[in-house]
């Protein structure tokens, strides 16, 4: 295969992975947007399980943008956005258990302590840690040896994906089974997408 | 890909030994006849003490019932207090309004219309609680509905002698 027909198929799949994100996220929102639960909360809580729906949406874009992935953007604009996207989604991931927190105290507290009864909040309080890691080590990545920032980086970055997708998947909440399925399925496979293509795993 | 599978086995590990820690899978045997049922995990959540006996909570049109019973020979406990709250569709578990007790009849069967049960939190759930302390032992229950559109939902006390 020449260098430009390598180069013209990776453009077409960066235009199908744009539009697969683009329709993923859409149907997400739009599903819980007109979820009938809604209408039995508070402004508060809404907004706790928007920033739920938005983090898993970041989660998407997110491995996309270190990978180069997303069409239209260059890769030095992708590393770019790819720091403040990272920003974001730290910010929805406090905006989740802060709105949470304030809706039910002891209900946050347990599962933040680990002994919550649901089984979801082990994963989303795992995965809480290993974004903030991610986000933290990130503040020091010029001060590591490359390949041990990146590795740490990419290990933290499967546990927030496994953790969150597990934590979403068990929740009945607003977001709508198939919709919410979709999104993770996009998530799980573009995180893997990206690692296995810094890994070179993938034969062109 | 050897570096990877290590991590793996260190996460799963990991998750396995938390949950076998945190999932109270480790209970001491009991002496025979009808054991008392433990406080469940969260039980005591937005629980408020002293919630008033009510008719009905709210506009009713869900049923929470149930039986209260002694631990060992399980004679049914008739007059007992138990308080019923839940997340439902007038209102949150927090709000006062969404909390009310009621008392076991003769046979120890207890009965409070409620408004719907929403899922909230993650799941369709209720909080019960028997919280007398006098006789028995205080006790809280969080069952999970099986389905959000169940209308109704049925949960057993067992007490345990102070």
């Amino acid at each position: 295969m020449t260098v430009s027909t390598r180069h013209n198929r990776k453009a077409a799949q960066n235009k199908a992975l744009l539009g697969l994100a683009v329709l993923s996220i859409a149907a997400a929102f739009y599903v819980a947007a007109t979820s009938p639960l809604l209408q039995w909360r508070d402004p508060i809580y809404v907004t706790g399980g928007f920033a739920g729906v938005l983090a898993l949406a970041l989660l998407l874009i997110q491995p996309l943008l270190a990978g180069g992935r997303l069409a239209g953007i260059s890769a030095v604009r992708s590393r770019y956005l790819h720091r403040w996207v990272g920003g974001g989604l730290v910010v929805a991931v406090l905006a989740h258990v802060g709105a949470l927190w304030i809706t039910s105290p002891p209900d946050v507290i347990d599962a933040l302590l680990f002994v919550s009864p649901t089984p979801f909040a082990v994963w989303g309080v795992l995965a809480m840690w290993a974004i903030f890691a991610a986000a933290a080590l990130a503040a020091f990545r010029k001060r590591l040896p490359f390949h041990i920032w990146r590795g740490a980086h990419m290990a933290l970055a499967v546990i927030t994906v496994s953790g969150s997708v597990l934590h979403a998947v068990l929740i009945e909440g607003t977001m709508g089974v198939m919709s919410k399925a979709v999104l993770c399925g996009c998530v799980l496979f573009a995180t893997a997408l990206v690692i296995a293509e810094r890994h070179g795993w993938l034969r062109h | 890909m050897q570096p990877k599978t290590t991590r793996r086995t260190v996460l799963t590990t990991a998750s396995a030994a938390l949950l076998t820690a945190t999932s109270g899978l480790l209970v001491p045997a009991r002496a025979a006849g009808l054991a008392p049922t433990p406080t469940m995990r969260g039980g005591a959540n937005n629980y408020r003490p002293g919630a008033p006996i009510v008719e009905r909570i709210g506009g009713g049109g869900f049923w929470m019932s149930g039986t209260v019973r002694r631990a060992g020979d399980g004679a049914p406990l008739p007059n007992r207090r138990i308080q019923i709250w839940a997340h439902t569709t007038e209102g949150h578990e927090r709000d006062a309004h969404s909390h009310g007790a009621t008392l076991t009849d003769a046979d120890g069967v207890f009965r409070l219309e409620m408004p719907q049960i929403v899922p909230a939190f993650g799941q369709p759930h209720g909080h019960l609680a028997y919280d007398d302390d006098a006789e028995f032992r205080t006790v809280f229950l969080r069952p999970i509905m099986p389905s959000a559109s169940d209308t109704s939902l049925a949960v057993d006390f067992v007490l345990e002698p102070v």
